[in-house]
C-alpha cells in the first residue's frame, strides 16, 4: 500500500503570538516551530497502515527550507521518503492544496492522510480541497480507520457524536485526536533520519484566491473581579451572573 | 446579486447555525442590495423549508430526494454547487459546523471560488465583503478578502446572532440528477449522544482541569452542567491523562468555543487553553491558585477549594433556577 502524508511546520502551541511589522503575518523571531499536532497523528496512522499492509509511506510538506525540520521528524518516526515542495512565499489554502494535488497526482497513493487542520491558519481546508482537486473521496475528522479489501469504514467526529462513514480506496483521511497515539522517534530513528535524503521540488504555482489584508491581536479581555475565597462567595457569584452578566 | 445559504439540518431539524448563517446573509445582502436564497438538502426537507423565512430568506430551494436521506459529502457538495451555479449566486454561505467544513472546500473547487472559513464577523467595505477569522486558535485574528468572482464563506457556529422576524419564504423544489458515482462516501450510522450539548454549540460550558484531581470527581462538573443545561469541557492535561474523552477538549489542539458563559474549574489557563475559550462572553474561574493565568481573563473568580465551592454553586443554582 502506498501512503502519502501531508504535513505542516507550525509555531509551537505554547507560543505567544506577536504580530509582525507588516501587520499581515506573525513575528517569527524567537518562535519555536514543530510538526502540526494533528499531522503527527496522520504520520502515525500512515506508519500503522504500512505495518499492516506493507508498502511505503511518503511525507510531503510545502514551504521553505525550515520545513525540512518537520520532514526530518517524520523520517525519524519511520517514514520511507520525504518530499519538500519548495516555496518560501506565503500561500493561501488553495495555493497549498493545488501544489500538493499536482504532486500527489503523479505519486498516485492509495491512501492520503492529513491532520484535520493545521494549527497555524486553522483553515481546515487543504485536505478536502486536495480531495476535490483529485476527485478522491474524503473523510474528515476521523477517529478510526478500518481498511478491508479496498473498502474503508471510518468513524468521524461530529457535534455531540460520531458518524460511521463508508468509502473506497483511493481516499483521503483527515486525522483527529483520538485516532492513535503518535510514537516518539527512537534514537535509532533520529540517527537514521539524518542520512535519509529529502527530495526537493519547486511547488506548482497557483494564484491566491483569498488575500489577507490585516492581522491583529484580538481585543484583550480585562480581568474582572475576585468574588471571594471560599463557598461563602457563591451567593454573590450567582447574583452577578443573574443581575450583572444576565447569563442565567 | 444573489447569496445562497446552505441551511444544515439533521433529522429534519435545522441546526441553530443554519439560522445564524441565513440571518447573517440577510445583513450582508441588505448592505449590498443582494437577495438571500436558502438551500435545504435531504429527504423530506420540503416540509421544514418554510421555517427559514423568519430569518430572512425570501426564497428557499428544497432539494428533496430520498437518496439524500443519509449524508454523503460528495453528493451534498455536488447538489450545493449545482444549485449555486444554476442560481448564478455570487456568494455561498455555510455554517462552519463539521458538516459545513467538510462540504465547503468541495463546493468552492467546483465553483472556482475562494473560501474564507470559520468567519466570526463579516462586513462590507467598498462593495466587498471583508471576513474576520481567528488564526492560531484565536491568538490573532485576520481580515481576509476573497478575490474570486464567486466567494464561499463558512460562519463559526454560536457567534452570529439569529433573530426570527415575521418574514415568510416561498419554497421551490429543485432536482439535481445524481448517480451512484456521486455517493463515494456515505454515512452508514449516526451515534449522537443525547443529553448534553456539544461544546461547540453550547451556550454555557462547565470545564474541568487538573485541579479536579481525578476522573472520579468529574460528576461535580457534570452535575453543575446539567443544572445549567451546559456542555462539559476539559483541558488538554486531563484529556491526555485519559480522565475525559477527546471530544471534550477545549483549546488549540481541541475545540475552539465561544459560549455565553464559560465556567473553568481547576483550570490554570495554559496559553493553548486560553486560545480556545477566551472569546467566551463571560468567564468564571474557580481555582485555588490566585496566580493562575485564568484569573487574568475571568470576569468573576473565586480563589478557593473547588471541592467546597462546586457543590454549593450547583445547589444554589438549582434553587435559583427552580430545578
Amino acid at each position: 500500500m502506498k501512503v502519502a502524508v501531508c504535513i505542516n511546520h507550525v509555531p509551537d502551541t505554547e507560543t505567544k503570538i506577536k504580530i509582525g511589522p507588516d501587520n499581515l503575518s506573525i513575528d517569527r523571531t524567537g518562535v519555536n516551530f514543530m510538526m502540526s499536532p494533528y499531522d503527527e497523528i496522520a504520520v502515525e496512522e500512515g506508519l500503522r497502515l504500512r505495518e499492516k499492509f506493507k508498502g511505503e509511506v511518503v511525507v510531503l510538506s510545502l514551504g521553505g527550507d525550515k520545513h525540512k525540520e518537520t520532514l526530518r521528524k517524520a523520517l525519524a518516526m519511520g517514514v520511507d521518503k520525504a518530499v519538500l515542495l519548495k516555496d518560501e512565499a506565503e500561500r493561501d489554502s488553495f495555493g497549498v492544496a493545488y501544489a500538493l494535488a499536482e504532486e500527489l497526482r503523479t505519486l498516485a497513493p492509495e491512501v492520503i492522510l492529513f491532520g484535520k487542520q493545521s494549527i497555524d491558519y486553522d483553515d481546515a481546508q487543504v485536505g478536502t480541497l486536495v480531495a476535490e482537486l483529485l476527485g478522491y473521496p474524503s473523510v474528515a475528522v476521523v477517529v478510526k480507520i478500518d481498511v478491508q479489501d479496498g473498502k474503508v469504514v471510518c468513524q468521524r467526529e461530529i457535534e455531540g457524536g460520531h458518524e460511521s462513514v463508508e468509502t473506497q480506496l483511493p481516499a483521503i483521511f483527515l486525522a483527529q485526536k483520538g485516532l492513535n497515539e503518535p510514537r516518539y522517534p527512537s534514537l535509532k530513528g533520529i540517527m537514521a533520519a539524518k542520512s535519509k535524503p529529502i527530495e526537493e521540488k519547486p511547488a506548482a504555482p497557483a494564484a491566491a484566491r483569498v488575500e489577507t489584508i490585516a492581522m491583529r491581536k484580538p481585543p484583550a479581555k480585562a480581568s474582572g473581579k475576585i468574588v471571594g475565597t471560599d463557598k461563602s462567595a457563591v451567593p454573590e457569584l450567582v447574583r452577578l451572573l443573574h443581575e450583572e452578566a444576565k447569563v442565567i | 446579486m444573489k447569496i445562497l445559504v446552505f441551511a444544515e439540518q439533521r433529522d429534519l431539524t435545522f441546526k441553530k447555525s443554519a439560522f445564524e448563517a441565513v440571518y447573517a446573509a440577510q445583513g450582508i445582502a441588505a448592505a449590498l442590495g443582494a437577495e438571500v436564497t436558502a438551500l435545504v438538502v435531504g429527504s423530506g426537507v420540503q416540509r421544514i423549508a418554510p421555517e427559514l423565512g423568519a430569518y430572512g430568506a425570501s426564497r428557499v430551494i428544497a432539494v428533496d430526494d430520498p437518496s439524500l436521506a443519509a449524508h454523503s459529502n460528495t453528493a451534498y457538495a455536488k447538489v450545493i454547487a449545482a444549485v449555486a451555479a444554476k442560481e448564478g449566486a455570487q456568494m455561498v454561505f455555510m455554517p462552519a459546523s463539521q458538516m459545513g467544513k467538510d462540504l465547503a472546500p468541495r463546493v468552492a473547487v467546483k465553483l472556482g471560488a475562494g473560501l474564507a472559513s470559520d468567519c466570526v464577523a463579516l462586513s462590507v467595505r467598498n462593495g466587498d465583503v471583508i471576513a474576520t477569522r481567528p488564526v492560531y486558535a484565536g491568538k490573532a485574528v485576520v481580515d481576509v478578502r476573497v478575490k474570486t468572482d464567486v466567494k464561499v464563506f463558512t460562519l463559526r457556529p454560536n457567534v452570529f446572532t439569529a433573530k426570527p422576524g415575521s418574514g415568510t419564504a416561498t419554497v421551490e423544489p429543485m432536482t439535481v440528477p445524481l448517480d451512484a458515482a456521486d455517493f463515494a462516501t456515505t454515512v452508514k450510522e449516526l451515534h449522537v449522544a443525547t443529553g448534553r450539548p456539544d461544546v461547540t454549540e453550547a451556550d454555557i460550558i462547565v470545564s474541568g482541569g487538573r485541579g479536579m484531581k481525578g476522573p472520579e470527581h468529574f460528576p461535580l462538573i457534570e452535575g453543575l452542567a446539567d443544572v445549567l443545561g451546559a456542555g462539559v469541557g476539559a483541558s488538554r492535561a486531563v484529556v491526555d491523562a485519559g480522565w475525559r474523552p477527546h471530544d471534550e477538549q477545549v483549546g488549540q489542539t481541541g475545540k475552539t468555543v465561544a459560549p455565553t458563559l464559560y465556567i473553568a474549574c481547576g483550570i490554570s489557563g495554559a496559553v493553548q487553553h486560553l486560545a480556545g475559550m477566551s472569546s467566551s462572553k463571560y468567564i468564571v474561574a474557580i481555582n485555588k491558585d490566585k496566580d493562575a493565568p485564568i484569573f487574568q481573563i475571568a470576569d468573576y473568580g473565586i480563589v478557593g477549594d473547588l471541592f467546597d465551592i462546586l457543590p454549593e454553586l450547583t445547589a444554589q443554582l438549582k434553587h435559583a433556577l427552580g430545578k
